[in-house]
């Protein structure tokens, strides 16, 4: 399967993406944020960061960038894309997914390894993920407190679109247990159809053992082996 | 010369003094021009020109067979095999962040990354080493606060895990907080550069952010020109970061170097262009022309001098051959980063120094840099350390040993640093495989079976008390960091923190500390690379501590081999390896003795006083030895060096990132409770607690044998309790909540 | 050359934690009679003249200088 992870000015997670790709058999390139062709890729990949610095908001100015276009159209027709943290900003400033980032509620950058509940198993992102499975993946981030309005975090909720929740160590969706007040500890969601996935946790930083932790994999397999299972 | 109200001679005002005024006369053989005296105040400085550390620091070792780049460059380089080498320096960043704690702290980690990129290495890890004051006042917080989230701010940006480090609270920092940050990188032994300028004809090209008048004004500067009318109508001088500008900085020079179009490379730190540009001509033996129109500026109406001197930050200085520029400006404009031809390498072996077609200065170049004064202050013992030394009356100690552990793991010294590192990214380049809270960071090298073991270790107020002992502590506390996860220490990188050195008692703290650190660093054969010195230190006439901080990195063969802090298994057995710190027949007086320095006196009693612990080298590599042997031989389960706060401390360091109790059985007369209250709190060296399998033991008494150190079995891992002897007896989960949210309460 | 000066606020009802934690340190400071703390940014910029001058500081502001999700904004010109 073939994977493109785009670079954006202040991009800092691609190398991490690039290599746990491939330590997890893809077939993976990189898209430099201005070029106009996705390179027949399967799988497009926005990477971790601080593109444009985050300055005015995360985000904000990458969604402009020439390579966005194609990825809307190649969103619209079904292809899969994941945006990991600052690549779901990303795709929230583009509108490719509901909603928006507020600063953590602590008013500080958090990196730290959270659970995370599994709430759809049935997506291209989570098929290789028992239902209520608990994950363990590290975040690291200062805008990740996510807000939608009542009515849209209802749509998101009547649609499954909520793909991971932040939860405590038995599991539970508290308050406390999203570190960063994000809105019904919305970790991880996709659009109404299913095929554009944004999170704030980095599975590409738990891939390996060596790494503390192989959650992450489960979530880049689960796309290689829907793909396959298509072809 | 611009007037003043006063009549102070200008270049007094710049900082320099009537000799070195007549000294630049003799060597251009006129007076000097504006933009020449303020090219001279700044390379003269004891910041760019290390005039009162320059013949001591060569004292200390800085070769070996792998050392590729020692000091007096950006950084220093070593040769780790496989074709790859690590480049490390450590850098002071403290009176920046004195003033403006965030941008202070977060420019200091701007400038060691440059350092870093400019020896053609991508920075793989930041670490940093931190004083403050009294953590419960407000203007300490403040400063804290700040620096913490300015250093996480501009690393975070960058992709450069900060992964390691080290923060202590003690009062003599209160007027001068330190912010030590170190930085290392990796790079394909091909790609290394130096900036040395060569080629007669080549071009000079400035890259990156635009110059304004950043730093202009600083403390070294024109701190006394506070009555030139004109001085009020620059801006403060606070240098503002711009981590993005420098990611792309970062991958431009990479790219450049990576395409051979750089015959040199340099980074812009203290005095910008003007020390970049002389430094590179002197290491090349060559001239510089430099043309001050040319500069990009981001504010109008800079004068030569403001331009040659300006701080502005994420901007690097190359020299190009002619034939490449068109080049390097396609690479930087892909980034984003703007390049600009402003002088070229000449034969003239001068700084000539152009604003369009008109000469403003011209300086030997040699005379900027090997020439500057060099000052011998002679040294003399300070009053204090005979007071200071003398250890008072055996006090009461309290009865309830409990009470005091809690005390002091819920101290500011002692406790769970993870409110700070939860702000860093530490884990970014995937490369992070033992995370900050163990003795040191540990990183795997991709594509390789090896690792990296990091560490920064200073303690000031051993070096207050002793500062040749309390220095030669931090080398063997570093080393056996470096030891305790499983490497073998490779290279220092030094930060030398003082008070004025013109003062005969902080020119002997400094001697006496170069001294034990070059009895150390040869011991241990681990030779210094690179390095900083931080002079003025000092408030209302009062120093710090002498505060030499010492960056260590470490090589693992097997990564998959290295051990961490806290105990695994329960049935494992706990080994001290080293001594108990008593012996038999000794008075109360002479045991007391042995809390010299400690935290315990500090923090229960609040006495600050006698010697640091004794420091037998041959000891400390004899125990060194045996716990790293154990590690390569794989049988031990934890490893944690003993330092700060004694045994009971370390034991329950391993207990509480374990989350697993222990019983213990030290061998102490159970009538003398001054003695097992200093066998629990003393900090005697060359010790370590590790735990390993029993049925290993046969093994590990083998090796203990064959290095010749000593160890004793004193007790197991299991339950959720620490017990130790009748003494102590505390649950692991109660102690956790008061050390791990110390911080968070002190600052909240 | 008119000069623009746009103020950006978190919409009502969306929780802002940097002016709640600013309320309360200035509670804490013994300024008692804050009643609210909002936080916002402020943008400045100089046009070279007015044509169509609201239609394109509302086009900006939509498009880029601001997130209508979760932010409101006001201008002035000068």
């Amino acid at each position: 399967m073939k994977a493109g992870v785009v670079i954006f000015p202040g991009s800092n997670c691609e190398t991490d993406t690039y290599d746990a790709l491939n330590y997890l058999g893809f077939n993976t390139e990189y898209i430099w944020h201005r070029d106009s062709s996705l390179h027949k890729v399967d799988l497009v990949i926005l990477p971790g960061g601080f593109s444009y610095g985050d300055y005015l908001r995360c985000g904000a100015v990458a969604r402009f960038s020439e390579i966005m276009e194609e990825i809307s159209r190649f969103a619209d027709s079904g292809g899969l894309v994941i945006g990991i943290c600052n690549g779901f900003q990303i795709l929230l400033e583009a509108g490719l997914l509901p909603g928006a980032m507020l600063h953590n509620k602590s008013l500080k950058f958090i990196c730290q390894t959270v659970n995370l509940r599994v709430e759809n198993n049935t997506l291209p992102f989570t098929n290789q993920c028992g239902a209520g499975e608990i994950l363990r993946i590290p975040i690291n981030h200062y805008e990740g407190n996510y807000f939608i309005d009542d009515e849209g975090l209802k749509e998101l909720e009547d649609n499954s679109q909520v793909v991971l929740r932040y939860v405590d160590e038995n599991g539970e969706a508290t308050a406390d247990a999203a570190p960063n007040g994000a809105l019904a500890n919305i970790a991880g969601l996709t659009n109404k159809s299913g095929n554009v996935f944004g999170l704030m946790p980095h599975p590409e930083r738990a891939v390996e053992e060596i790494l503390g932790s192989v959650d992450g994999a489960k979530l880049f397999l689960s796309a290689k082996i829907s793909k396959e299972a298509v072809s | 010369m611009s007037k003043t109200t006063r009549d102070v001679p200008k270049y007094q005002q710049l900082g320099l003094t009537s000799s070195e005024y007549e000294a630049i006369g003799r060597t251009l053989g006129r007076e000097p021009e504006d933009v020449e005296l303020a090219i001279y105040s700044l390379m003269w400085s004891e910041h760019c020109g290390y005039k009162h550390s320059r013949s001591t620091l060569k004292k200390l070792p800085t070769t070996k067979d792998y050392v590729l780049q020692g000091p007096g460059e950006n950084a220093g380089v070593i040769d780790i095999g496989e074709g790859k080498a690590i480049a490390i320096k450590i850098e002071s960043h403290n009176h920046p962040s004195a003033v403006e704690p965030f941008q202070g702290a977060a420019t200091g980690v701007g400038g060691i990354v440059r350092d870093i990129f400019a020896m053609g290495a991508r920075p793989l890890a930041s670490l940093n080493s931190l004083r403050f004051g009294d953590p419960t006042k407000p203007r300490q917080k403040y400063l804290f606060e700040g620096v913490v989230s300015g250093i996480g701010s501009y690393g975070n940006c960058l992709g450069v895990p900060t992964v390691a480090g080290e923060v202590y609270f003690e009062d003599s920092y209160e007027g001068n907080c330190l912010v030590n940050a170190m930085t290392i990188g990796i790079l394909p032994k091909s790609r290394l550069i130096t900036a040395k300028a060569k080629g007669i004809g080549n071009l000079v090209v400035l890259m990156g952010s635009k110059t304004g008048r950043d730093g202009i004004g600083g403390a070294s500067v024109l701190a006394s020109q506070e009555f030139d009318e004109t001085l009020q109508e620059k801006r403060p001088s606070v240098q503002v970061g711009d981590p993005f500008t420098e990611k792309l900085l970062i991958e431009a020079c990479l790219e450049l170097l990576d395409k051979n179009l750089l015959a040199a490379l340099g980074d812009l730190g203290a005095a910008g262009i003007t020390s970049s540009a002389s430094e590179m001509a002197s290491r090349g033996g060559v001239g510089i022309d430099i043309d001050v129109s040319k500069v990009p500026l981001r504010e109008p109406g800079m004068s030569p001098s403001e331009i040659m001197i300006s701080e502005s930050q994420e901007r690097m200085l190359a020299v190009v051959e002619p034939k490449m520029v068109s080049e390097v400006e396609a690479v930087c404009n892909k980034w984003g980063i703007p390049a600009t031809v402003v002088g070229k390498i000449t034969e003239t072996g001068k700084m000539d120094v152009y604003d369009g077609k008109e000469k403003v200065g011209s300086m030997p170049v040699i005379s900027l840099t090997d020439e500057a004064p060099i000052y011998d202050i002679e040294p003399i013992m300070p009053e204090y350390i005979k007071e200071v030394q003398k250890m008072g009356d055996v006090p009461t100690f309290p009865e309830d040993m409990n009470a005091t552990l809690l005390k002091m793991i819920g101290s500011p010294n002692l406790c769970s640093r993870g409110w700070i590192w939860r702000q860093y990214d530490h884990q970014v380049q995937t490369n992070t495989v033992v995370l900050p809270g163990s003795d040191s960071a540990v990183l795997r090298l991709k594509g390789t079976k090896k690792g990296l073991a990091l560490t920064v270790d200073g303690n000031g107020r051993y070096c207050y008390l002793d500062p040749f002992m309390g220095t030669q502590i931090a080398v063997a506390e570093a080393a056996r960091n470096i030891v305790a996860t499983g490497a073998t220490p490779m290279a220092v990188t030094d930060c030398l923190n003082f008070g004025n050195p013109e003062k005969s008692g902080i020119s002997w703290q400094f001697r006496k500390a170069i001294d034990g650190m070059a009895q150390a660093c040869r011991h241990f054969d681990i030779p210094v690379v690179s390095g900083n010195v931080s002079f003025y230190n000092e408030s209302f006439g009062k120093a710090i501590y002498p505060t030499p901080t010492v960056g260590m990195i470490g090589l693992l063969d097997d990564v998959e081999k290295r051990t961490t802090t806290p105990f695994k298994d329960a049935g494992d057995l706990i080994l001290l390896i080293g001594q108990m710190a008593t012996v038999d027949g000794q008075s109360d007086e002479e045991i007391f003795s042995l809390l010299g320095g400690s935290e315990y006196l500090k923090t229960i009693h609040k006495r600050i006083e006698g010697l640091p612990p004794e420091l037998d080298l041959d000891l400390e590599s004899r125990s060194q030895d045996l716990c790293l042997e154990a590690i390569k031989n794989g049988i031990l389960s934890s490893a944690h060096d003993i330092s700060d706060g004694g045994l009971v401390v370390a034991l329950l360091e391993s207990c509480l990132y374990g989350d697993i109790g222990a019983k213990i059985e030290l061998a102490v007369e159970e009538e003398s409770f001054v003695k097992i209250v200093v066998e629990l709190f003393n900090e005697a060296q060359s010790r370590f607690i590790v735990s390993l399998k029993e049925k290993d033991l046969g093994e590990f008494g083998e090796i203990s044998k064959e290095v010749g150190a000593d160890f004793m079995v004193i007790g197991k891992v299991g339950g959720d309790r620490l017990i130790i002897n009748d003494k102590i007896d505390v649950s692991i989960k109660e102690m956790k909540k008061p050390w791990e949210e110390a911080i968070d309460s002190l600052v909240e | 050359m008119p000069k623009v000066k746009i103020y950006v606020t978190l919409r009502d009802g969306i929780l802002d934690v940097q002016g709640k934690m600013i309320h309360r340190a200035l509670g804490s400071l013994g300024y008692e009679n804050v009643d609210e703390v909002k936080v916002g940014k402020y943008l400045q910029l100089e046009f070279e003249d007015d044509a169509d001058i609201d239609q394109k500081i509302k086009k900006m502001c939509e498009q880029l200088l601001t997130n209508p999700v979760i932010e409101d904004y006001t201008y002035e010109v000068e």
